[in-house]
């Protein structure tokens, strides 16, 4: 009697555990459905911030000048700390010359968008979700809509084109300031010689395949982390418990999304 | 044009497996202060956004001078929304934007006035709630009941032709309380325009309502104006004006006997 | 914060993009490359081009003069036909310039060399290059330096 109870409960809590799995999958698409005529929304709303630039630019300062410390910091140290690798690894073949194309072709294609735009999910993204949520939770996007105000067109729509714009600019100084670390510790501090530091990337780095790609790159991870952190914080549980799984959604899920692209991406740009 | 400003049919609205109204109907004049109260959860709240048109109802109708909130096109919704004013429990300001900016931002939302007008308007509904010398300040740095104010300043920018009050009384301390009071009720003698005003507040609200509709499970239980209320004869209405702890709404959530539950 | 203010500062940071932009561009891409304009092209064949790659360079007495702009092999010939833009101010290549596959370094990137010739005409758009060496395999030199070896002895 007692083991067919057994049996049997167990048995249920398998069928429990498989219902959850069903609910979960369930979940996450009818969430990615409704994220995705949210992103529809949001581009058809962004018409609107033509008539109305100055919250565009409000928003490029939030989020686009804003982030622009942290980024300049992290380039800058990114690439110091890829020469000096770059340098102990080559030097041993007796290629310390290549140390400027190493470091150019490595922030312009992969570390500069994607480093950018991790760090863009941690410090932009977030604070997005948070603002947009909060607003949520005070009921000032109810109260806008009351006052027969479009929110989509009003906090949205600025904030997603704003994010979008952003990205690219910020991956760009990312690179360059990169490389302009990686000039002072190969050239100042390990006494390279200039000449080869730049003349060796301008034989090898490709306009349009390196740089061009690059930006394209952090062009779509602009989209998708702006387009997660509007969603969540548009779509989170107004509450102070909700926020907080919002905002951490947001981070984990537009890293996770970043790295993801990022291979997609390179397998397409980057493979002949 | 009618005396009925909102007309409310035979509404059914569910949130998940709750129902929350199930066949309510009301009528509310286009002058005077109309109350509606209920207990806690009892949907008011839903009931106002449900009249703004920012939710659906699943069956049943509502009407706002008129017109079909729910069967209007976004423009038109967005027409009829200007001629509503509506204040959150919270006051809902726009926290970035100053107190001034506040009031100001429906005008030059859907106006083309002229600074120097928009200030004047501003200026002047700031007056009538007695914080045209907090126009400067952000809403960060007023207390619930001046962020209440303000809001019903921003509510009237537009001049409409109703105001929707969500529980305008809750947390508030007696003084604020008693300036929010006059205020409901100032206003709408000043504007001679409806007054929606959702509560659970009942000797307040009854002092300056002129109809009051209670609702309980989804349905109006009672309606008329303050004084037949009070001397209902109706055991519900009689609990809820008097605050008593048990009667037709029961102290005990439903529940199975504490016999069965506690010795299981 | 003013909206003026804001507006100097976005702008600073869009200044700021642009000129990280150019910089990369200039500085560390090839861009300068593109901005040569009139180029003219050449074939060559060769029977194995090793490690040769489209974009790899053209050089003549070590200054690159040009890029590998395409590369096909024929099947009824069995040779790989290598297409060349040279920019268009060496236009004085005589046309029996001889064009071989080098190596910079022991393991560096391959590339094509010029060695002019002594004819009075000079390659234009579309002709076609006779005179090719083609690339040294390692694996080759090696074997045919241990069959020789073992010949010897």
């Amino acid at each position: 009697m007692i083991f067919a109870l057994k049996g049997k409960s167990l048995f249920n809590s398998l069928i429990d555990r498989i219902q959850h799995v069903g609910a979960a999958t369930i979940h996450s698409f009818q969430r990615l459905g409704h994220a995705s005529v949210f992103l529809l929304e949001v581009i058809a709303s962004c018409t609107s911030l033509l008539t109305r630039p100055l919250l565009l630019v409000k928003q490029l300062h939030s989020v686009g000048v804003q982030t622009l410390i942290i980024i300049v910091v992290a380039g800058l140290f990114v690439g110091m700390v890829m020469a000096l690798q770059s340098y102990y690894a080559l030097i041993d073949f007796g290629a310390e010359d290549s140390v400027g194309v190493m470091v150019a072709l490595s922030l312009m294609r992969e570390l500069g968008p994607v480093i950018t735009a991790l760090l863009f999910a941690g410090r932009a993204g977030s604070a997005l979700t948070a603002e947009i949520g909060l607003m949520k939770a005070t009921e000032q996007l109810s109260g806008m809509e009351m006052m027969a105000v479009n929110p989509m067109q009003r906090i949205v729509a600025p904030r997603f084109l704003a994010g979008v714009i952003s990205m690219p600019l910020l991956a760009t100084i990312f690179s360059a300031v990169g490389i302009i670390g990686a000039y002072l510790v190969a050239v100042e501090l390990l006494g390279l010689d200039s000449g080869a530091f730049w003349s060796q990337p301008q034989n090898k780095v490709d306009l349009y395949l390196d740089l061009y790609n690059g930006i394209i790159k952090s062009l779509v991870f602009g989209i998708v982390a702006t387009w997660i952190a509007v969603f969540e914080g548009y779509d989170c549980i107004p509450t102070s418990e909700g926020l907080g799984q919002a905002t951490t959604r947001t981070v984990v899920h537009s890293s996770l999304a970043i790295l993801f692209l990022d291979f997609v991406l390179t397998a397409l740009m980057f493979t002949k | 044009m009618s005396d009925i400003l909102v007309k409310i049919r035979d509404l059914h609205f569910s949130r998940g497996n709750r129902k929350i109204f199930d066949g309510l109907s009301m009528d509310i004049p286009r002058q005077g202060i109309t109350a509606i109260m209920g207990p806690s959860g009892t949907g008011k709240t839903t009931l106002l956004k449900l009249i703004g048109g920012q939710l659906t109802p699943d069956q049943g109708s509502i009407e706002v001078d008129g017109l079909n909130v729910h069967q209007l096109s976004t423009g038109k919704l967005f027409d009829l929304r200007q001629r509503m004013g509506m204040l959150f429990q919270s006051g809902a300001l726009l926290t970035d934007l100053s107190v001034f900016e506040n009031v100001a931002y429906p005008l030059r939302e859907h106006t083309k006035l002229s600074e120097a007008m928009i200030r004047y308007m501003v200026l002047l509904k700031l007056n009538a709630v007695g914080l045209r010398g907090a126009a400067e300040m952000m809403p960060s740095e007023l207390s619930g009941g001046m962020s209440r104010r303000v809001a019903l300043a921003r509510a009237i920018a537009l001049d409409p032709m109703m105001i929707m009050y969500d529980e305008p009384f809750t947390g508030q301390d007696p003084i604020s309380m008693g300036v929010l009071v006059s205020l409901i009720s100032e206003l709408n003698n000043a504007l001679n325009i409806c007054s929606i005003v959702v509560s659970h507040d009942v000797p307040d609200t009854l002092s300056i309502s002129d109809t009051v509709h209670f609702i309980s499970a989804g349905k109006v239980v009672e309606s008329g104006s303050p004084e037949t209320l009070r001397n209902s004869q109706s055991e519900w209405t009689h609990q809820f004006i008097h605050g008593d702890a048990d009667g037709p709404v029961p102290f005990h959530f439903p529940a199975d006997p504490i016999k069965d539950d506690l010795y299981r | 914060m003013t909206s003026r203010k804001i507006e100097i500062l976005v702008g600073l940071f869009v200044a700021a993009a642009m000129a990280a932009f150019f910089m990369l561009a200039m500085n560390v891409s090839n861009m300068s490359s593109y901005n040569g304009g009139e180029k003219y092209e050449l074939t060559a064949r060769f029977d194995n081009i090793g490690g040769l790659k489209v974009r790899s360079p053209v050089a003549a007495g070590g200054v690159r003069i040009g890029r590998v702009t395409d590369i096909q092999y024929n099947s009824d010939t069995y040779e790989a036909i290598v297409s060349i833009a040279i920019d268009e101010q060496y236009n004085k290549f005589p046309i029996d310039t001889a064009a071989s596959i080098l190596t910079s370094g022991l393991l560096g990137e391959q590339f094509i060399g010029f060695e002019p010739g002594a004819e009075e005409e000079f390659l234009k758009q579309g002709d076609v290059i006779d005179l090719t060496q083609s690339a040294l395999v390692l694996e080759q030199i090696i074997g045919q330096f241990l069959y020789s070896k073992a010949d010897e002895e």
